[in-house]
């Protein structure tokens, strides 16, 4: 029972941490003001165009496409791979099963594994070229290590040593409703859980912060009209204020 | 070190092995005292420069975006280490984007995040030191801002505001850089970068004007300071004497006379150039746009027109409006500013302009995107028409053209080395190493189809390739004005042609067909 506390009890703070510090961070890059016109260019003209831009950017990584085409073979698949797993993992979340949650879950269950191969060659990256070894420090190391593990501990879950599903499915709905139930003692799963909470604690520190960060850069999501339309910052607006003074002289 | 005359062309696609701290000695001429303090910063390094430092990089991320966001959001995936154009030409290894930008970025980690400030070593946070700074001041000058990287960053991070922002906080401690310090004390002090007073200007383009007329007997004029004119030039100080911008001016001349349109330039603002840019500094920028703004209300004009510069553009464009609008008392017909391709394509492209493009023969050209113009601005209506304009001149000027390799051109463009404030001679090993790219692409296209001469619209583009391409063994005067190509082409009505005097029945029979269709 303690070991169901402790989960328990950490699954509430992770979870708070990952939604707070994320909302934080989320409201900081959205109070924070572009004072310049800096898309790149060429760039949308139109804010549905820009919508098109972004989510090129952030469905097929365009530009990390013109970029290097290993490196976002690898990306693009690791990120595929993974969103198609997380979709897969609504099914222990809710009962009953939503329907398109059980449409994913055959891609889900072989996509665990695609996950694990890209996260391995954009590791094996940051020790084959030089140019990116000299650019890892021990945290890049460890985030890829911790996806690996994350990885590997559900792969083996599914495939080799199952775990308790059942138990599993009701302790977290036990989380969920705040009808506390036992989690199954198993050490791959605790591992599995336990690693999935460390990424949730570290997100809103971390260079993770690049998937709320990309929605908010500038260079892609500005609108490239500033002619037609005065851009003005609100600090920036003050300095206009001295010129009519300045003017008046 | 080597010496800058045995640089040799590395290939295009051949990435260099990394040669640490191969730069790291390389620094640019401090800015004295009275160029910092013309511009309200300190005269040298204060006592407490760590504390200002880190206050002044407090400050800037509350102001931008940009920087707050590209300080989070890095993942060290490498797309930009082989992007930048002086790291293909040196390989020092801080000199690809994302190195540069962690000189910053782990100062950021430091002073301003929970994992930087427990966790130092695992993140590579770092403490503020004058190893640091000498770093920061070295490498950070030796960022042309072109935002190349920024193209193929999957988060768009911009190196260009990040070494923009490492500027302004150096600057802010008494770290500046003379040449772009110095630069800009004289645009608020005399109106150009070069510090052209008024007198001088006048008597300069009057020797143009003299110079156009002897060439083809038509007083074309360069007018300064005319109120109640139309247009009001405003265009790089460069092009009133160096070569070749100055055949670019004169072809701005020639299409202004020949558009039948009233313009002039102003003395009190004479530079399109805004060189507070490099230094990130959007007050000292505001203060260089609004000299326009005075400039074009003083004399009453309709309309703003750039000539050809490439950070000018990328102010005019994307900042003017910002910086120094809104130009409600303009002509709003016409968008503010326009850029002199623009109004030269227009009027091309209503015929209005009789060229013949044999003039031009004597060249086969390719033209040099420049950065500035590429990825911080556009021209016309659609995206890429910053591509599509200058190309359709060229075209319509010239029977030779040929576009370099596609990854060079484009947004893919490398700068030409010498941008961002880089442009003085004490960076001469960087700017001749950093031009190699550019270089390398070249050369394909001299081999492939002997092009002769390189067009640009840029001013510092044109100064630095004129200085660097006999090094690459190419003639200084291979770069050319994409105006100057212009000039050539452009058959001023009564303009007395070599061809007119040798049949000169024959002409007024054109004329008079021209005149019918």
């Amino acid at each position: 029972m303690l070991l169901s506390t402790i989960y328990a009890v950490l699954f509430y703070l992770a979870t708070a941490v990952f939604v707070v510090g994320l909302a934080y961070r989320i409201r900081l890059y959205a109070r924070t003001p572009a004072p310049l016109k800096i898309p790149t260019t060429p760039a949308p003209v139109t804010q549905s165009g820009v919508v098109v831009r972004m989510a090129k950017e952030v469905v097929l990584f365009e530009s990390l496409f013109k970029a290097n085409k290993w490196t976002w073979l690898f990306g693009w698949v690791f990120h595929i791979a993974m969103l198609l797993v997380i979709l897969r993992h609504f099914r222990y979340f809710n009962e009953p099963i939503w329907f398109w949650v059980n449409w994913v879950q055959p891609f889900g269950m072989y996509a665990g594994f695609a996950m694990l191969a890209g996260l391995a060659a954009l590791w094996g990256r940051r020790f084959l070229v030089e140019r990116i070894r000299y650019i890892t420090g021990p945290s890049d190391h460890l985030m890829l290590l911790l996806l690996i593990g994350i990885a590997a501990t559900g792969l083996l879950m599914r495939f080799v040593e199952h775990t308790d599903i059942i138990s599993l499915k009701a302790f977290i709905l036990g989380l969920i409703y705040f009808d506390w139930q036992p989690i199954p003692a198993d050490p791959l799963l605790l591992v599995h859980l336990g690693l999935v909470m460390l990424l949730m604690f570290i997100f809103p520190f971390s260079k993770l912060l690049h998937a709320p960060g990309v929605f908010f850069s500038p260079t892609r999501n500005q609108v490239d009209n500033p002619r037609e339309q005065r851009h003005l910052a609100p600090w920036a607006a003050a300095l206009d204020a001295d010129r009519t003074e300045a003017g008046g002289e | 070190m080597a010496d800058h005359d045995t640089v040799t062309i590395n290939t295009l696609f051949e990435i260099p092995v990394l040669n640490r701290g191969a730069m790291k000695d390389l620094s640019t001429f401090p800015a004295a005292p009275e160029h910092q303090e013309a511009l309200g910063f300190p005269g040298e390094l204060v006592d407490n420069w760590q504390i200002k430092a880190i206050e002044k990089f407090g400050e800037l991320l509350k102001k931008s975006r940009a920087l707050q966001v590209y300080m989070d959001g890095c993942v060290k995936c490498g797309a930009c280490t082989d992007k930048c154009h002086y790291f293909l030409g040196t390989g020092d290894p801080k000199n690809m984007p994302v190195a540069r930008q962690d000189l910053l970025r782990k100062i950021y980690r430091r002073y301003f995040t929970f994992a930087g400030k427990y966790f130092p070593k695992l993140v590579g946070a770092e403490d503020l030191t004058k190893e640091v700074l000498d770093d920061w001041y070295n490498y950070f000058h030796q960022c042309s801002q072109c935002r190349r990287c920024s193209v193929y960053c999957p988060y768009g991070i911009d190196t260009a505001e990040i070494s923009m922002a490492a500027r302004e906080i150096m600057d802010h401690i008494g770290k500046g850089q003379k040449y772009c310090n110095e630069i800009i004390a004289k645009v608020h002090k005399i109106g150009n970068n070069l510090g052209l007073p008024e007198a001088a200007l006048i008597d300069t383009l009057e020797g143009l004007e003299e110079d156009i007329e002897e060439e083809t007997g038509v007083a074309v004029k360069l007018p300064v300071n005319v109120k109640g004119a139309d247009i009001l030039l405003v265009t790089p100080s460069a092009d009133f004497f160096a070569e070749p911008h100055v055949d670019g001016l004169i072809g701005y001349a020639k299409v202004f006379h020949q558009a039948g349109v009233s313009w002039t330039v102003s003395s009190y603002a004479s530079e399109a150039a805004n060189f507070a840019m490099f230094i990130g500094s959007y007050e000292q920028m505001k203060q260089i746009a609004e000299r326009i703004r005075k400039a074009a209300q003083d004399l009453g004009v309709k309309r703003i027109i750039f000539g050809e510069c490439g950070h000018a553009w990328r102010v005019a464009y994307s900042f003017l409006n910002t910086l120094a609008g809104p130009f409600d008392f303009l002509d709003s017909r016409y968008p503010v500013p326009q850029h002199i391709c623009e109004f030269t394509w227009d009027l091309i492209k209503d015929g209005k302009l009789n060229l013949d493009k044999s003039a031009n023969d004597h060249m086969t050209l390719t033209f040099h995107d420049s950065c500035n113009v590429a990825r911080g601005s556009r021209m016309g209506d659609k995206p890429g028409g910053q591509f599509e304009i200058p190309r359709a001149i060229i075209r319509a000027c010239c029977n030779n053209f040929y576009d370099m390799a596609a990854d060079t051109i484009h947004e893919s463009t490398f700068c030409c080395g010498g941008g961002g404030g880089l442009l003085t001679d004490d960076l001469m090993e960087l700017r001749s190493k950093g031009a190699s790219p550019r270089m390398e692409a070249l050369k394909e296209v001299v081999e492939e189809h002997g092009v002769t001469h390189m067009a640009a619209i840029c001013a510092i583009c044109k100064s630095q390739f004129s200085k660097v391409m006999p090094t690459y063994g190419f003639d200084m005067d291979s770069i050319v004005s994409v105006h100057q190509l212009v000039s050539n082409a452009i058959i001023l009505d009564g303009q007395v042609t070599e061809e007119d005097a040798d049949e000169e029945g024959d002409a007024q029979e054109h004329a008079a067909e021209q005149v019918s269709t």
